[in-house]
């Protein structure tokens, strides 16, 4: 299929997802529309509780009940996320779409190795051997800075940076067209949030994948996405290029989510 | 700056911690190095650094967690260490109060925010019936939440927001001279966090109460401080006036940690770089080493130096 115009990767329309509770039905998306091209940042903020996280989940289908998706259609790389199977879905997951969750520090599992949590990712959906699992996780290992001769460790002998790296790596470890990132670097003091950026920008470039990175810090955004999108109360307020939503916001939303931000002012000496 | 004025002083605190792990060789850390500060009474104290950096092992020695290795810690003019009766202790740990990085764990879930600020009314303040009521309700006001909606509320029911407030509410109820904020901002969201520091702000200006702020997070620093001290490896690299630490960093680590704050401005070109990554690895390495000399740059702005050995 040869088309001059391409069509986005992720193409999110009318979403809706509703959590049946006790009190009754609580609607946390309410109806979100938003594309997501290849290779291409989109930001996603907006404060606790205006369903940023839920449409992360939503996207890969891992929202569980009480959560449902009520309404509205998800499509990645054409292909139907929500008419999908089980079995595919299961193959999907992580070879399409990965997720490098908030806590990532606390996403890997502290009682095996850092290899034995590559090699499940990896043999898991390729069928590789352990030796060939192992010989990709040392390139994935070597291209995030960290040496290979670490995946006999346990997550505890690594730091709160590495950790982070090896979760972006087993992100990473099937070559996926589109990374989720939910809040990846708010536990990180600033110097080591910096480098996993510069690490992210430089791995996206090389390897072209989409990333939908999620966060409640707008200046960090306005480094890094193409476009953002300002969540509230389930609705997206506004969606525009960096730039633009940086020097000239619209909604009043994001004007007072721009005002609120204590930026550092720098007096020159 | 008079010596009147000094509400605590630190001197040459030095805590080391000795580990004996399960398995492998017993070994120090060194988590605070020689450090001296001091607060004035109403000011707020900034102490910016990374994880780490032994920036909560100070606050924690401040409140009399643990003893210090070494080094005293004075409090109006007293050392802390050596507070012996009871009433002493107790008129300490009222003056000086901690407020903690997670608004949700520092509150019983079982009680309901009144529970949660009679109780220290009623430890510390002895009162009791009518007395009581009203002085709940007006530390309440006092950090701007409504007694009528909040009072009967369980710490489930409050944002992370209003939960801080709590929590400040209750450093207040004591009478607090001096509040220990850990990282009292990083928990919370954006849109919130201003209006928690511009709180604690107020409480500074308008009752004199000082702040020992510690964050990773120079921006908000910046934003309360009367001075700042930025710390790495467990001692004080560089410390004076905001405006001076923040507009002529002299320390190779304050720089690095100015040039990593988020700018919107500025975009991460990728491109393969890592040029950030080298330069953050060479400065960690040349800033790790204990350094004994200290030199002021300019009046009030104190830079240690690197790479001389006491």
């Amino acid at each position: 299929m040869t088309s001059t115009i391409q069509k986005p990767l992720v193409e999110v329309r009318g979403l809706k997802v509703d959590f049946l509770t006790a009190k009754g039905l609580f609607t946390a998306v309410k109806g979100v529309d938003f594309t997501i091209d290849r290779g291409e940042v989109l930001g996603l903020a907006g404060e606790s509780g205006s369903g940023k996280s839920t449409i992360a989940l939503a996207l890969m289908r891992l929202h569980r009940p009480p959560a449902i998706i009520s309404e509205g259609s998800i499509t990645v790389d054409g292909e139907d996320v929500l008419a999908m199977p089980e079995s595919r879905l299961r193959q999907w997951r992580w070879s399409s779409v990965s997720m490098v969750f908030q806590s990532a520090m606390n996403s890997l599992n502290p009682v095996l190795t850092i290899f034995e949590q590559f090699r499940d990712v990896i043999v898991q959906h390729t069928g590789k051997t352990r030796q060939q699992a192992r010989e990709r996780a040392e390139e994935l290992l070597t291209m995030i800075g960290i040496a290979p001769s670490r995946l006999d460790d346990y997550p505890h002998q690594l730091s709160g940076g590495m950790r982070q790296r090896v979760v972006l790596a087993i992100a990473l470890a099937l070559d996926p067209k589109l990374i989720i990132m939910d809040e990846p670097t708010t536990a990180l003091d600033v110097v080591v949030q910096r480098e996993i950026l510069e690490e992210i920008v430089a791995l996206k470039d090389k390897f072209g994948f989409a990333i939908l990175f999620i966060t409640h810090d707008l200046a960090l955004m306005g480094q890094f996405a193409d476009r953002i999108a300002i969540m509230l109360e389930g609705r997206l307020v506004e969606v525009a290029p960096s730039a633009q939503l940086i020097a000239n916001p619209q909604h009043d939303y994001t004007r007072r989510l721009w005002g609120s931000m204590p930026l550092l002012t720098r007096v020159p000496a | 700056m008079t010596q009147s004025n000094v509400l605590l002083r630190i001197e040459g605190a030095t805590k080391s911690f000795h580990l004996k792990p399960m398995f492998g060789a017993a070994h120090e850390v060194v988590a605070l190095n020689n450090i001296t500060i001091g607060i004035e009474a109403g000011k707020a104290l900034a102490v910016v650094g990374e994880s780490g950096s032994g920036k909560s092992t100070l606050g924690r020695a401040v409140t009399r967690l643990f003893p210090l290795t070494s080094g005293t810690i004075r409090f109006k003019g007293k050392d802390i260490a050596e507070l012996t009766s009871r009433a002493e202790k107790l008129s300490y740990l009222r003056s000086v109060q901690m407020v903690f990085q997670d608004p949700f764990s520092a509150l019983n879930p079982a009680h309901t925010i009144q529970h949660h600020l009679e109780r220290p009314l009623m430890l510390h303040r002895s009162l009791h019936g009518a007395a009581l009521v009203a002085a709940v309700r007006e530390v309440l006001a006092d950090v701007e939440l409504d007694p009528e909606v909040t009072l009967h509320k369980y710490p489930h029911e409050l944002s992370g927001g209003q939960r801080q407030r709590v929590n400040l509410a209750r450093a207040l109820a004591v009478g607090a001279e001096l509040i220990i904020a850990d990282e009292p901002t990083s928990m919370l969201d954006v849109s919130i966090r201003r209006s928690v520091l511009d709180l604690m702000r107020r409480m500074k200006e308008t009752r004199s109460i000082a702040f020992l702020y510690i964050t990773h997070d120079i921006a908000t620093a910046q934003f309360i401080a009367d001075d700042i001290a930025i710390m790495y490896a467990g001692q004080v690299v560089e410390w004076g006036k905001p405006e001076r630490v923040i507009g002529n960093p002299q320390h190779p680590y304050t720089k690095l940690l100015l040039s990593a704050v988020p700018d919107p401005n500025v975009r991460l070109d990728g491109g393969g770089s890592k040029a950030f990554a080298r330069e953050a690895e060479a400065v960690r390495a040349i800033c790790r080493t204990a350094s004994g000399s200290v030199l002021e740059t300019e009046p009030g702005h104190f830079v240690r130096q690197v790479g001389s050995v006491a």
